[in-house]
């Protein structure tokens, strides 16, 4: 099977993933930048194509990354996902994009049975994910997402450039300081589940946020 | 990639810069699909477009909308010769996803992309159904309820000049804010419009902005903001106004404030757009923008067009309005001038000024 992964919920990236791969990665590319998503995501998925030699044809399924993330860089990622899928006549599944650094807190030394995902919610708040964890399993979400001010987090170990952010307040795990979600390990999750006959999410982005526009009151009369 | 058709080019056009999402498909002149998605009924309780629900509302209906455009023109995406996309000028977060889609669509398929100027898209839809060229000396005056422009277009492919635009609202913006004032409901102008009918223009006088001679000067030395419009001074007035009656107790007129309001603004948008055109040698103009289906509007721009010896032509309304037609229409010229395609790696620009109808393709 040979998926396209796409996340923009923080950096631009983008993977392609096979099981026939070293790692499943066959290739991928991401930017540092978190606020060039629309420039950089259409060449870079362009370039991912053509260095692998392969056309929508050739792919299996096309998987995104849901958020939570920023609005505007959210959008990027599931615009670009759900007009390929479309094109290509393609299944498009979803995946929830803290579960990409799930996946890498499960396969380093510091994986814990219960931790946390988070990842900066910008506005002084965090978007935050709790995972459960046993021995040779995949990580599974127990709670979450959410988005809140970092001190208001269960006391557990935190994981993710939002707990980097705010290690004053959280048990921030020092290697995954600086992590953001990555569409590799996003597309290595989505091929784990796929293989395993779970079903993924729908292409719905994950706000948790409405728009800040107010309903605008009465006028207030002269007197 | 396969060459393209450049005469009869086949090109689908993405619209995403307010709250309309459009996908329009046209082969060279000829209309084939015009396919509208508005979120306009999610602002209505905000009495005005707030960008954020635009931009989720646009990634929603894109591909529904995309996929009725193909159906209704009966064409498949393997048979379309370019893309184009509205790159700016429009709500930052709600180009992002246009953009987005179409890069994506030409990455899918191959297909050259254009990224295109809003407002000379508004400008191209004057030439669908038409075989010729655009005329010579032309203008366009384009009123909704992101812009107010006075447009001279020498070749709609690569010279297009801003005689005059708003200096703050957008007319359609007056119009909303307004209507809130009044408690007519939004969108304000055709509630305005409505009520005005009922109403005495010249019960109460409002001001026209901008016209004072320190701004308007001369044609031999213009002021600052000779062919410009302002707004923002007109909404204050009507405000003043309300405010002035129910102080007195008195029950708001509330058809004669709308008469008169949307008389200010009919009379300054069209004498300021004549002047422009009389001064500049312009001697047919374009009507374009949501704004053109207000009734005084238009009957004060046909009359005054008239009276200078302008001719005005008005396209259907649904071409008026924000629409992917009007890009695929301006991309298809662009094709049959020979310009390059845009390619996928240009950012979408807000405020994309009108003398750049597209944007070049990298170097790389
Ligand atoms: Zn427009």
């Amino acid at each position: 099977m040979l998926i396209l992964a796409i996340d923009t919920s923080a950096v631009a990236s983008a993977a392609l993933l096979s099981d026939d791969a070293m790692e499943s990665v066959v290739e991928s590319f991401a930017t540092e930048d978190t606020r060039s998503h629309a420039e950089v995501l259409a060449p870079g998925i362009q370039k991912l194509l053509g260095d692998a030699g392969v056309t929508g044809a050739d792919i299996d399924a096309v998987v995104t990354g849901v958020g939570p993330g920023p609005f505007t860089g959210l959008r990027s990622g599931i615009a670009t996902a759900r007009t390929l899928a479309f094109v290509w006549g393609k299944p498009l599944h979803g995946l929830m994009s803290l579960d990409a650094i799930a996946l890498e807190v499960a396969e380093s030394t510091s994986a814990a049975p219960e931790f946390l995902v988070v990842t900066d919610a910008r506005r002084k708040e965090v978007y935050w994910a709790r995972y459960t964890l046993t021995d040779g399993q995949l990580p599974r979400l127990a709670d979450g997402p959410h988005v809140g001010f970092a001190t208001e987090l269960p006391d557990l170990p935190a994981f993710g450039a939002g707990a980097g952010l705010y290690s004053s307040v959280l048990r921030a795990d020092e290697d995954f300081s600086t992590r953001q979600p990555d569409a590799v390990s996003l597309g290595q999750l989505a091929l784990a589940r796929l293989s395993a006959g779970e079903s993924l999410l729908d292409s719905t982005p994950l706000y948790l946020r409405e728009s800040d526009a107010q309903v605008p009151g009465p006028r207030k009369r002269a007197l | 990639m396969t060459p393209v058709n450049t005469s009869q080019p086949l090109v689908l056009g993405i619209e995403s810069s307010c709250d309309e999402t459009g996908v329009g498909i046209v082969r060279g002149t000829t209309l084939l699909a015009n396919t509208v998605s508005s979120s306009m009924d999610e602002h209505v309780r905000f009495g005005g477009v707030i960008p954020e629900i635009a931009s989720r509302a646009h990634l929603d209906a894109f591909v529904p909308t995309m996929k009725q455009a193909l159906a209704e023109a009966g064409v498949e995406l393997d048979d379309i010769d370019a893309i184009a996309v509205t790159s700016g000028p429009g709500l930052a977060g709600a180009l992002m996803v246009g953009v987005c889609a179409a890069k994506a669509l030409a990455v899918a398929t191959g297909k050259p992309l254009y990224a295109i100027n809003h407002l000379v898209a508004h400008v191209g839809v004057g030439l669908l159904g038409q075989d010729g060229e655009l005329q010579d000396d032309l203008g366009a005056l384009l009123v909704s309820g992101g812009h107010t422009e006075i447009l001279r277009i020498r070749s709609i492919v690569d010279d297009v000049e801003l005689l005059g635009s708003t200096i703050d609202d957008a007319a359609g913006e007056a119009y909303d804010k307004t209507a809130r004032i009044l408690g007519l409901g939004y969108p304000g102008g055709p509630a305005i419009d409505k009520v005005a009918k009922n109403g005495n223009a010249k019960a109460i006088r409002f001001p026209r902005g901008l016209t004072q001679p320190k701004y308007m000067g001369t044609a031999e030395e213009p002021g600052p903001h000779r062919y410009d419009w302002s707004f923002s001074g007109l909404k204050t007035a009507v405000a003043r106004c309300v405010e002035q009656f129910e102080a007195q107790g008195e029950e708001v007129p509330v058809a004669d404030i709308a008469a008169a309001f949307q008389e200010a603004v009919a009379d300054v948008i069209t004498s300021k757009a004549v002047l422009a055109c009389r001064e500049n040698g312009i001697k047919h103009v374009l009507l374009g923008g949501g704004v053109a289906a207000n009734s005084r509007l238009r009957e004060l721009t046909e009359q005054r067009c008239r009276a200078a010896g302008i001719t005005l032509e008005v396209p259907p309304l649904s071409l008026c309005t924000d629409n992917g037609a009007m890009v695929a229409a301006l991309g298809a010229q662009l094709i049959m001038a020979g310009i390059e395609p845009s390619g996928v790696t240009f950012a979408p620009d807000s405020s994309m000024p009108v003398t750049s109808v597209s944007l070049a393709g990298s170097a790389a």
